[in-house]
């Protein structure tokens, strides 16, 4: 498993790679090397995409034809869009390419074991919302043709109507557009989910906010079914909330690749999709991420059929690190004053 | 979401009606014990905490003397800015007790003045003050055991005619019983002389930790704080010591699961050296260790592991089993108190600026420095000296039982305290006159007839609050010793009674499933086994060798620093106290869930 230009596997990537290897990626070799249980795998770097694009622009041009729209005539924009999508598609890597990525994927995966294929973008603003159209995930991908043709739509988002405006919008040059791939073996999950190292609700920093489902995390990332929730503090490990919610659908890999929606079986609906021992477990691993990154973490993690815990992804937590914290209290010349706040009628 | 439902309120107090039946024993309780006009403006709640029972007519002297004290430590020695005393009345053999705030701002600053150098006084003082209240508690203690109850002899004692005392025997019952119920007036005064204070100190580091940590549970504040005081656990930790020091001595086999504590003390009697030097070591023990009480000390009928060793000897074999499996019964003192500092440390760490650490800092120094009060009063005031006054009220009732007033010295708890002076005099003038005291034939029928009624209570069920729900719970004391809140209240008011979910606050962390034990009364105890969990009106601490038996506790009526919660989460058993309603809507032997870290329960 040697890193290259174009392909850099987790244990060999970290966050000051991100211009290369995109957030999502870096942020998997930062918790691979940290000793934190990730699903294995590389990303395709955003040399390969350049080698790629260079390619198609020897044989027709690409970057002009972009530059050259008009970024207000939004049906201009959306026909360049379309072409260029599939065109990006539609055409080969060239061959020296094609077979360093599928050879990194025989070695991850054998012939056909399944792998999720998610872009990874390269720049902070790339996370904003008005990017949402680059953040693709595809699930239980199987075979390298299926993996290559994948890498392939994630790069082809670049040429989404949405990125293409705003680059023509911001004036953005066409030369400095890139994307990482992450591509992981996948978790076979019987249960998954998100967690936060300081409460959503509160922003309390001494617990963790636990939500999870059955199967794949995408029903919960997706908001389709309503998670069992857990708060655990950190300190103590006291598990203070236990919301365990109706889950009525799981997402479970389909056999012939992708995922399937399925009911859950009425008797698994209300019975908890987590352990006190995983929720104890998921709350160390959540301590650990944050101290290795030192600031507050959204995570998204999975339980295997084995009940091997792992995670998926972790990055800032944002909102409530955004806000100034108010001063609870200030401390009194004479310590015994504090008192009257209770008997002093000041509250 | 729909709007909340505006919580209609409770019954008020003038809607309640005496028993049919019971009219004559409602009336036996003071006058000033009794709803009157103007109750219903006012908010009541019932403090089935302490009084979970109907009260029999003497045992309202503890409700009485109890709210006298802490009433006159508020409003008028420490005087708080905003909240005077506690009023009480009674219906049905219920306590209810209601808050009296002060809302003028002109009052307050009066009273905040007052305050910084009494109140302030006591906090800036503390250790001293608190030194010269266990040399004052010790002394009211020997004080009442050494109050003698004279018998009246056929002709008063020559020895003090000869030295010309001038005051027959008779009198000395009268100084006697007045001694009696002075010393434990006095009592009361003591046990308030820091308890809200301690508990304001404790409010102020809880309510800090609230705003810094919105999620952080009830007990995990009071693990900060509570459950290091070596006396609240001693009794316990003296019984372990008993049951170590006999399987050392190989004497273990003597104490049968089942043995009757006279019948083992016997049998080690007469089994030379090693028998003897395990009841040196028990005699040593139980004075004074053993005078806790197997309730809150609040009834007559809650005897002390001295009056009753049936409860300390059922509970040794478990720990003599204990120690013989190598398992090691000490509380593992100096890991808990690493493990606090680590708490501590770590909320610490957590604080956003140098201001909060340092308030923070403050504020559990001051609730450290005041918490050993709060926790060690209990034994002095609520379990010797109860116990202690009780078992002195009993001689008088031996007295008045031997001259024919009634039948069982027990049965003077049925006379108020007042009627008691009466029957004392009624029965000093007979012996000074020479006629048959009125007594024995006025007694035995109000007895009987207060007792049917007392019993008829029982059967009754009692709203869990009277009146109008006040905008703003603001007693220190109302808040964290009866967990009443405006949350609380309102979940007991919107409470759905069908609903399998019985909800309290956490208590002590920890999921549980068993079979359900309702236990109303301290005389049911017997009935938990292994296993079980205890449904009850008040978790009691000194119940400690059940604590041993038992899964899970539930209760009625307690905060997260009632004494049962500590005791709960020292012995790591998951509780949920103040629910309002357990002993009322679980049954007997119903299999229930107990989750003691959402503080829900669940009937199954």
């Amino acid at each position: 498993m040697t890193s290259t230009e174009t392909i850099g596997w987790f244990a060999d990537i970290g966050l000051v790679d991100r211009p290369s290897v995109g957030g999502k990626g870096g942020s998997l070799g930062e918790l691979t090397r940290a000793g934190i249980a990730v699903p294995p795998g590389f990303v395709v770097r955003t040399a390969a995409f350049e080698r790629f694009i260079e390619a198609l622009e020897a044989s027709a041009p690409l970057r002009a034809e972009v530059e050259a729209l008009d970024p207000s005539d939004l049906d201009a924009v959306t026909a360049c869009s379309k072409k260029l999508r599939a065109r990006l598609e539609a055409s080969d890597m060239p061959d020296a390419l094609r077979a360093e990525i599928a050879g990194a994927y025989a070695e991850l995966a054998g012939a056909d074991r399944p792998v999720a294929v998610r872009s990874s973008a390269t720049t902070e603003d790339a996370e904003d919302a008005s990017f949402a159209g680059l953040q693709d995930t595809f699930l239980w991908v199987m075979g390298a043709d299926e993996v290559l043709h994948r890498i392939r739509t994630c790069w082809a988002s670049l040429y989404s109507v949405e990125s293409l405006s705003y680059r023509l919008k911001h004036g953005l040059p066409e030369t400095g557009v890139a994307m990482a791939v992450v591509v992981q073996t996948m978790v076979d999950a019987r249960t998954a989910g998100v967690m936060f190292t300081r409460s959503p609700l509160t922003g309390d920093r001494s617990v963790v906010a636990i939500e999870g489902s059955w199967g794949l995390g995408s029903s919960v990332v997706g908001g389709e079914v309503t998670p069992d929730r857990f708060v655990v503090s950190k300190i103590t490990g006291e598990i203070s909330v236990r919301d365990i919610s109706k889950k009525l659908i799981q997402h479970v890999p389909a056999a012939a690749g992708g995922v399937d929606e399925l009911d859950v079986p009425t008797e698994r609906q209300t019975i908890p999709c987590l352990s006190d021992e995983e929720i104890s477990a998921l709350t160390d691993t959540a301590k650990k991420v944050e101290r290795h990154y030192g600031r507050p973490q959204d995570i998204e993690w999975a339980v295997d059929q084995g009940g091997a815990l792992m995670l998926l992804q972790s990055r800032p937590e944002t909102v409530w690190s955004q806000k100034e914290a108010a001063p609870v209290a200030k401390p009194q010349a004479d310590p015994l004053m504090h008192v009257l706040s209770i008997f002093g009628g000041k509250r | 979401m729909n709007a909340p439902v505006k919580p209609v309120g409770f019954p008020l107090p003038s809607s309640v009606k005496v028993i049919p039946g019971t009219e004559a024993a409602q009336a036996s309780y003071p006058y000033f014990m009794q709803f009157a006009k103007g109750d219903d403006e006012r908010f009541w709640f019932y403090n089935s905490m302490h009084f979970p029972e109907p009260m029999s007519a003497f045992d309202t002297v503890t409700g009485e003397a109890a709210y006298i004290a802490l009433g006159a430590a508020n409003t008028r020695v420490h005087v708080l800015p905003t909240v005077l005393g506690i009023d009480q009345r009674i219906i049905n053999g219920r306590i209810y007790i209601g808050g009296n705030a002060v809302t003028d701002p002109v009052q307050i600053g009066r009273r905040v003045e007052e305050f910084q150098q009494r109140g302030l006084y006591y906090y800036a003082n503390w250790e001293q003050l608190y030194a010269q209240w266990k040399v004052k508690m010790l002394a009211l203690i020997k004080d009442a055991e050494d109050i003698k109850i004279p018998e009246l002899p056929e002709f008063d004692d020559l020895a003090s005619v000869h030295a010309g005392r001038g005051i027959a025997q008779n009198h000395f019952v009268l100084t006697a019983y007045h001694k009696t119920i002075e010393g434990y007036f006095r009592m009361w005064h003591h046990h308030f002389e820091f308890l809200l204070l301690g508990y304001g100190a404790y409010m102020v580091f809880f309510e800090f930790c609230k705003k810094a940590f919105p999620e952080i549970t009830d007990q995990t504040v009071s693990r900060m704080v509570a459950g290091m005081s070596p006396e609240f656990f001693r009794p316990d930790d003296e019984l372990k010591g008993l049951a170590r020091l006999a399987v050392e001595l190989d004497i273990d086999h003597k104490f049968p699961e089942d043995g009757k504590a006279d019948e083992v003390l016997k049998s080690l009697e007469q089994m030379g050296e090693p028998g003897r030097k395990w009841l040196e070591a028990f005699e040593k023990a139980r004075h004074p260790w053993f005078n806790v009480g197997v309730g809150d000390g609040f009834y007559h009928y809650h005897r002390s592991w001295n009056d009753d060793l049936s409860i300390p000897f059922s509970a040794m074999p478990g720990y003599m089993r204990q120690v013989r499996e190598g398992k090691t019964l000490d509380r593992p003192i100096e890991r808990l108190k690493a493990e606090r500092e680590r708490i501590i440390a770590e909320y610490r760490d957590l604080l956003n600026t140098d201001d909060d650490r340092a308030a923070f800092d403050q504020m559990i120094g001051l609730s450290h420095r005041v918490f050993p009060y709060v926790e060690d009063h209990k034994f002095y005031c609520e379990h010797w000296y109860t116990t202690l006054f009780f078992n002195k009220i009993r001689e008088f009732g031996g007295l008045l039982a031997r001259h024919d007033f009634f039948a069982s010295p027990e049965d003077i708890f049925h006379l108020t305290r007042f009627e008691v002076d009466a029957a004392l005099s009624d029965l000093m003038t007979s012996w000074s006159t020479g006629s048959a005291p009125r007594g024995p034939d006025h007694w035995p029928p109000i007895i009987a007839m207060r007792k049917a009624a007392i019993a008829e209570w029982a059967k009754h069920p009692t709203s869990p609050a009277l009146g109008a729900v006040p905008d703003v719970i603001d007693d220190p004391a109302i808040v964290m010793l009866w967990g009443i809140t405006s949350e609380s209240l309102n979940a007991w008011l919107n409470e759905d009674v069908t609903s399998s979910e019985i909800k309290g606050f956490a208590a002590s962390p920890g999921v549980v499933e068993g079979i359900a034990r309702v236990v109303k009364s301290v005389d049911e105890i017997g009935r938990l086994q292994e296993g079980d969990i205890l449904v009850c009106p008040v978790t009691n601490p000194t119940w400690a060798p059940i604590f041993r038996k038992i899964a899970a506790t539930v209760s009625d009526i307690g905060g997260s620093m009632s004494h049962a919660a500590i005791v709960c989460r020292e012995y790591g058993l998951p509780a949920v106290v103040g629910t309002g309603t357990a002993t009322q809507r679980i049954k007997d032997g119903q299999r229930i869930r107990v989750d003691g870290s959402r503080g829900v329960v669940t009937i199954l």
